[in-house]
């Protein structure tokens, strides 16, 4: 694997997702292009969530290919792959048994970097983050929703991944703290530059953060168009409301 | 390589059990004569510079036998009766028809003591007056006496149901341990017990016997039952015991055991002094030397068989918790191993592993595992699926996530599995002494049948103390593996 420069680090083709016989992604052709934030939308039990597991392997498609740095996935290689790929779920999923500095580096402390590595990348990931360096020493139960999910973030970018999968992280944060961490995020992106996707059903977020919406309908790309296209054809309309409005027109 | 030439010694050891004549391992039964009776010979063998290894208070007379045959032990003291009726099952066999009997398993029984230890029912002497009680016969009319045996006697065919059938006896007794039968007719809360006429604590309680009028009780000449691979000098020493004791004798050394808290090895070694046997010898292993020996041979005992069960259920446990079927299966399988008496399963091993730590290390391992292997289940199965697909897609290989994420999250839930697996071994342990392992279980029931409770308490409390040292370190254990947020309340 040695595409890292590859214009589309992951990509779709012709992909099919059933669960029993239920169809729940059908014949989704997509490919993400190198540093751009794509947000995927769309109401719960579109896909949304299964279109983001099956970039890292965690599901199989039933019928087409996925492609990561420009070769079709290996699924005897998975973890090898899955580094180069970080991943954040809604909640936080931090492990409780680890402290917040545990649960950072422990991928870094398995891919055996140095000492000295480890302390470089935590020291760069606080900063960005806006994390104290007292909150490493906590267990994720002595951190509140905010704090978990910078950590949570943390973890995911410990190894310099060259894509990230943030699964729905901000859901469970109140609205203020949310903002806190999508400015932090936006600064994140600007330092250290990476392709994500990124799933949510909260539009708002998406146009915030990304520049490319994919809204999933019944398993299907109901939309697919850049924000800035998005701003200019539908100006001062309230996300929400242009959410409902652009399923109404596709 | 050092490895396969100790197997080697060992299994050359076990061959040759006449090529290593100088040490003779020397069985009892569970009670104070058969104690006294095995101290002679060991006593007499160790003047003579034996080795005498002593496997004092095996589980009853099958066991005992069992082991004699199986090479176990050399030789322990036994009665003409019991050979007839219960090992050999052929009741009515005359001395020569023994001595053919016993010659086909190449055993003998040729060295007698000199006196019968018989079976006899006895009544308080009170109650024998008042009741006008002489003859077992008597009895027939006394349908309201409370009749209650020991565990042996009720199931021995020359116990009880020979005794009901020819005495047409109607009522219906109960069983217990022999020692509390005399306590029982003491408080009066029993009428009638089986009782040895050799018996110590028959002149204590104040017991008086019934005549055996219809003779059905088979004569108990005491004597040594020895595998006849013994060398011909050993046996000319044994030899020497032939004849040295009378019943009136008997009662009073087994007195002197029973209720006077003498050590069988101190009366024998006396006895056998005062008979010119032996030379004097320096006695006396003190108390704190015993306890601490004791101790460290339990906790040998129920370590091993801890550390066996945890390198065994924490694995398994692993293997199986990805399949439910399988995990299911083999907590089933491990639950009915639990349900088996203990002293079941030690008697089940002896024929395969003979007498001895394996065997009790065998017995504590398997009962050990359910525990383990339900508590480690029960931690994995609660692992947040979440966190182990984060943890899957974080790039953790299985092996990986085994070890960082379930295991730590399941480790509360295995440590309380391992503690109480623990506690249980402590307690079970104590049994192995049935079966000649030794350990805390020795002076238990050496004191239950010796009625001893000072004998009980120096195996009983360490017993229980070394329950609570357990608890107190599991624990420290708990508060420097796992974070206090995740313990176990």
């Amino acid at each position: 694997m040695v595409t890292t420069g590859s214009a589309h680090p992951l990509s779709l083709d012709k992909v099919s997702v059933n669960f029993g016989n239920h169809a729940v992604l059908r014949g989704i052709d997509l490919s993400f292009a190198a540093g751009a934030v794509t947000a995927v939308v769309g109401a719960s039990g579109c896909g949304k969530s299964t279109l983001l597991k099956l970039c890292n392997g965690l599901l199989r498609p039933a019928a087409g290919e996925v492609r990561a740095f420009a070769e079709r996935l290996d699924y005897d290689r998975l973890p090898q792959l899955r580094r180069r790929m970080g991943y954040a779920v809604q909640g936080t999923g931090l492990f409780p048994h680890l402290r917040a500095r545990d649960n950072i580096v422990l991928a870094a402390q398995l891919a055996r970097w140095s000492a000295e590595a480890i302390d470089t990348r935590v020291a760069e990931l606080l900063q960005l983050m806006h994390l104290d360096v007292a909150l490493l020493e906590r267990y994720p139960h002595q951190l509140s929703g905010g704090q978990q999910q910078r950590v949570g973030l943390s973890r995911a970018m410990m190894l310099r991944p060259e894509v990230l999968l943030l699964d729905e992280p901000f859901a469970a944060i109140d609205p203020i703290t949310r903002e806190d961490i999508h400015q932090q995020l936006l600064e994140l992106l600007a330092a250290e530059p990476r392709t994500v996707l990124l799933v949510t059903h909260d539009m708002r977020e998406a146009m915030r953060l990304a520049s490319r919406i994919v809204v999933l309908r019944e398993g299907q790309v109901a939309i697919d168009a850049s924000v800035a296209q998005l701003r200019s054809d539908w100006p001062s309309r309230e996300p929400e409301r242009l959410l409902l409005d652009l399923l109404a027109d596709a | 390589m050092t490895m396969r030439w100790v197997l080697a010694l060992f299994i050359l050891l076990r061959l040759l059990p006449g090529a290593t004549a100088e040490t003779l391992t020397v069985g009892s039964k569970p009670y104070g004569e058969s104690y006294l009776l095995a101290e002679m010979i060991a006593v007499l063998l160790e003047d003579r510079a034996y080795t005498v290894e002593r496997r004092h208070g095996l589980g009853g007379s099958a066991i005992t036998f069992a082991a004699l045959n199986s090479g176990e032990i050399d030789l322990y003291p036994e009665y003409s009766g019991t050979i007839t009726s219960v090992l050999l099952a052929s009741p009515g066999l005359d001395g020569a028809q023994l001595d053919a009997a016993l010659a086909d398993q190449d055993l003998s029984f040729a060295t007698r003591f000199g006196f019968e230890n018989n079976y006899a029912l006895v009544v308080p002497r009170a109650l024998k007056e008042e009741r006008r009680l002489e003859t077992i016969s008597d009895l027939r009319a006394a349908g309201d006496l409370r009749l209650g045996f020991s565990y042996e006697f009720m199931n021995r065919e020359d116990g009880w149901p020979a005794l009901q059938a020819q005495y047409g006896l109607e009522q219906q007794p109960i069983a217990l341990e022999h020692a509390l039968a005399y306590r029982a007719l003491d408080r009066g809360r029993l009428d009638v017990t089986d009782a040895y006429t050799t018996d110590g604590d028959l002149a204590l309680y104040e017991l008086g016997f019934l005549d055996d009028d219809l003779e059905l009780f088979p004569s108990y000449e005491a004597g040594i039952l020895a595998r006849t691979d013994l060398p011909a000098d050993t046996r000319k020493i044994l030899d020497e015991l032939r004849g040295i004791l009378d019943e009136p004798t008997m009662q009073r050394l087994n007195q002197r055991i029973s209720s006077e808290g003498e050590e069988p090895a101190a009366v024998a070694a006396e006895f056998l002094e005062g008979r010119g046997l032996i030379a004097p010898v320096a006695k006396g292993s003190s108390r704190t030397g015993r306890i601490a020996r004791n101790t460290l041979v339990h906790l040998r005992l129920t370590t091993t068989a801890l550390g066996l069960a945890c390198i065994v259920a924490i694995p398994l446990a692993l293997l199986v918790s990805r399949a439910p079927q399988a995990a299911r299966t083999v907590q089933y399988l491990a639950g009915l191993i639990q349900t088996i008496p203990a002293l079941a399963l030690l008697a089940l091993f002896i024929p395969l592993l003979g007498l001895g730590e394996v065997t009790a290390i065998l017995a504590l391992f398997l009962y050990s595992l359910l525990p383990v292997l339900r508590n480690t289940l029960t931690g994995l199965f609660s692992v947040d699926p979440l966190l182990k697909e984060v943890a899957t897609g974080m790039g953790l290989t299985a092996a990986q996530q085994t070890l960082r994420i379930e295991l730590p999250l399941a480790m509360p839930m295995i440590l309380a599995g391992i503690r109480t697996a623990a506690v249980i071994s402590i307690g079970t342990a104590t049994l192995a002494a049935f079966v000649g392992a030794g350990g805390l279980g020795q002076p238990i029931i050496t004191g239950l049948s010796l009625n001893d409770n000072r004998l009980i308490l120096e195996g009983a409390v360490p017993a229980a103390a070394l329950a609570v040292v357990v608890e107190f370190l599991f624990e420290a254990l708990e508060r420097r593996l796992v974070p206090v947020h995740l313990r176990v309340r």
